[in-house]
């Protein structure tokens, strides 16, 4: 598990070492700046932001993901009592 | 425990994505506004569902080489829920595409060869049902597995960028650049890979487990 990982993460890398090559050669490619962070003519969920209530979206939704997680883990555990019964003796 | 580790370390990034890619700040573009923020979810999906296909790939072809079952298993899980994400990833794409391209569908050269593409490996399952044998099922669907993923990289790498398409990444020649990223989007999206693609592997775990469970119990 651990050595696929490595390499999963080794692929990435290097990938962002062809990123750094690329974009010394900006052509059709659209580079973002500081200046598109603080670019306030663009429309964004400033409104959902200044009050605050955009947390109480990503509660529900992190609420959510750990549900199902939680459900996952009990049909994962379900799976391991039943592999030990049935893998009992046959090593 | 020990060897779940990789369990919670997807859920641990998961968690991070869900947070951060909800929460952290991200370039204002026009015409994206806060859709940028679809990049840790829609564009991962299809990193993941690569990963997935390619182990399934890889279990394939072992299968092959040894005739061995439980690696027509590990494939046929892995490419499942590499399908799953597929369809995931083309329902979320869609979505995405009605609000920053008009439509849900524009026959963009990447949704045509993205949707032929996941005609082969809805095959791939089909073509595993018809036969009984689990032998000759084995082989022929790993046979048929090693096809799709070979048609499967130039319909989604090369042909899109052949022709004028809606979809960044494409056009011109980007090499290993399959977005316009930075380094703040970076710090969310490859977390993200790796948090959905052992997401993806945690379920093929689950039904493969149940699979062998099966297994033995057909054998007594």
């Amino acid at each position: 598990m651990k050595k696929y990982l490595v390499s999963i993460l080794l692929l990435f890398s290097l990938g962002a070492a062809a990123q750094n090559l690329d974009s010394l050669k900006t052509g059709e490619k659209y580079e973002v700046t500081e200046a598109d962070y603080n670019n306030n003519t663009v429309e964004m969920a400033d409104v959902m932001r200044s009050n605050g209530k955009i947390y109480v979206v990503v509660g529900a939704i992190v609420i959510l993901f750990v549900g199902i997680v939680i459900y996952a883990i009990s049909i994962d555990r379900k799976l391991s009592r039943i592999e030990r019964e049935v893998f009992k003796g046959k090593g | 425990m020990k060897k779940n580790w990789w369990k919670i370390l997807s859920v641990v990034l998961l968690l991070y994505t869900l947070l951060a890619g909800l929460l952290v700040d991200v370039p204002r573009l026009s015409i994206l506004n806060e859709t940028i923020r679809n990049l840790h979810f829609h564009v991962t999906m299809w990193f993941a569902m690569i990963i997935l296909l390619s182990g399934s790939v890889v279990f394939s072809v072992k299968h092959l080489r040894t005739g061995k079952m439980d690696y027509d298993d590990k494939a046929v899980e892995l490419a499942k829920v590499g399908i799953l994400f597929s369809v995931l990833g083309m329902l979320t794409g869609m979505l995405w595409a009605q609000y920053a391209w008009g439509a849900w569908w524009s026959g963009d050269a990447k949704q045509n060869t993205t949707a032929i593409c996941m005609l082969i490996y809805f095959a791939y399952l089909v073509l595993r049902n018809s036969m009984t044998d689990e032998q000759q099922r084995g082989r022929v669907s790993a046979v048929y597995n090693v096809f799709a993923y070979a048609a499967m990289v130039p319909l989604l790498f090369v042909l899109p960028r052949m022709y004028d398409s809606l979809h960044p990444g494409n056009g011109g020649n980007p090499g290993l650049n399959f977005f316009d990223l930075d380094g703040k989007l970076r710090m969310v999206f490859y977390p993200a890979i790796i948090g959905w693609a052992l997401l993806g592997l945690w379920l093929a775990e689950l039904r493969l487990r149940s699979r062998r469970i099966s297994r033995t119990i057909e054998e007594v």
